[in-house]
């Protein structure tokens, strides 16, 4: 349900607010993503400057880096993930508690970047568990995580909590657990998971 | 220090029977490095940790290289007798004529694997001494000596060579991957080592990706691999 917005001004004005439980819940949660607390290469760095007094994403509510994925809604993926890892990462995100999403930071993470054509470097993360949001960026600013940190913040306003579009804890029938890859002979097993990856087509 | 000759020379006289080449380096950094023959390598490793001129007491440095089989082709002059007709003469009369030709003769110099050692001496303040060793092929015969019991430096490097060229390391204490897990079959940095097909091609792809992300179309169009 929504409220008129120049009717919400007004009764704000005289002290009353009104609110949806919709907006009010969601506001909550947007304003409260713990981060897990892992770096995985020198993107890290640019984490670590991100929570420091200089860009203090302590001001969006992320400050609390939380050390257990049992208590953590945030997972940066800051860095190459080489094959040998990429289990763990899933393994991490399986194990956070729903809500949870995922900013993919740097070429790396998102892609394999400079590492593409290497034998040990997973080309993306998004292969094995699904992404919220990319940055670009080698490694991206300080400002470039704070940009994405507020993408996944308005995208978590506008979430509604019934319907077809309700997020994947308020949804029974959602996918909970993301299967861990498995080492291979020649490469990780399986490559690549089709319910949350697909190969993208090339428009020539 | 002892210029490579007259370690050779040292070598030699150290170690009876021991097989020394010099592999010359025309580069500017002329380091020039040492063939050695792998049933000796181990007394040879000692003489040059234990020598007191020497006092090679510092492996910085261990690596593997892969040559592929080489293909030579000589071109060689042959002198042969050729039947020729002679001219003017009678049809059906023919002389014997030597004539000159050139031939090209192909030749396949096998593979082979090879681990570079790099030596410094930290009590004399020298080196580096560069040794070589050569598998046989670089198929079945793969063995080479480890040097971990002379240089405990040797043990991870030593692994990584394993890892990566297939090297296998005899004498070594615990010759596990180091990087690949435990599981993977291949040694990625030879040279005819074939990547798995889990590209994600770009529209702007060239040069040898081009050509990967031709072959990847190919065999998806034949319906051998998923897309």
């Amino acid at each position: 349900m929504a409220v008129d917005e120049k009717l919400k001004i007004e009764l704000g004005k005289q002290g009353i607010v009104v609110t949806t439980i919709q907006e009010l819940y969601n506001w909550g949660r947007r304003s409260s993503v713990w981060p897990m607390q892992f770096g995985l290469a020198c993107c890290a760095i640019e984490m670590i400057a991100t929570t420091m007094a200089r860009y203090d994403m302590a001001r969006f509510g992320s400050e609390v880096f939380r050390p257990s994925p049992r208590q953590a809604d945030l997972m940066i993926i800051s860095g190459t993930v080489t094959k040998k890892m990429a289990q763990q990462v899933v393994r991490l995100y399986n194990q956070m508690a729903e809500p949870r999403y995922v900013i993919a930071m740097g070429a790396c993470a998102i892609s394999g970047g400079p590492f593409k054509q290497g034998y040990n470097v997973l080309k993306g993360i998004d292969r094995y568990i699904p992404v919220d949001v990319h940055i670009p960026g080698c490694p991206p600013r300080p400002e470039a995580l704070i940009q994405a940190l507020i993408t996944l913040q308005e995208k978590i306003d506008v979430q509604p909590l019934t319907g077809e579009e309700r997020p994947r804890h308020l949804d029974a029938e959602a996918q909970g657990e993301f299967p861990v890859p498995v080492f291979g002979e020649h490469d990780l097993e399986p490559a690549s998971n089709k319910g949350v990856w697909t190969v993208p087509k090339i428009i020539q | 220090m002892k210029t490579v000759e007259e370690i050779k020379a040292a070598i030699v006289a150290a170690v009876p029977g021991a097989e020394v080449t010099i592999v010359p380096n025309p580069s500017p950094s002329a380091q020039t490095s040492l063939l050695i023959d792998p049933a000796h390598a181990f007394a040879i490793a000692e003489f040059l940790r234990d020598d007191e001129d020497l006092a090679l007491d510092f492996l910085s440095n261990v690596t593997g290289v892969d040559w592929l089989d080489k293909e030579i082709a000589e071109k060689v002059k042959v002198t042969r007798q050729v039947e020729k007709p002679v001219e003017g003469g009678e049809p059906g009369q023919v002389q014997i004529v030597d004539e000159t030709v050139e031939e090209t003769h192909k030749h396949v110099e096998p593979g082979y694997l090879e681990a570079v050692y790099h030596l410094f001496s930290i009590a004399k303040k020298h080196g580096p001494v560069v040794l070589r060793m050569r598998t046989p092929n670089r198929t079945d015969k793969v063995e080479l000596p480890s040097f971990t019991p002379v240089w405990r430096s040797a043990e991870f490097q030593e692994r990584e060579v394993f890892d990566l060229f297939g090297i296998v390391f005899t004498g070594h204490p615990d010759l596990r991957r180091i990087l690949m897990w435990d599981e993977f079959k291949d040694h990625p940095m030879r040279r005819d080592y074939v990547e798995p097909d889990d590209f994600e091609y770009e529209p702007t792809a060239h040069d040898e990706v081009l050509k990967r992300a031709q072959e990847h179309k190919a065999e998806v169009a034949a319906g051998e691999v998923e897309p």
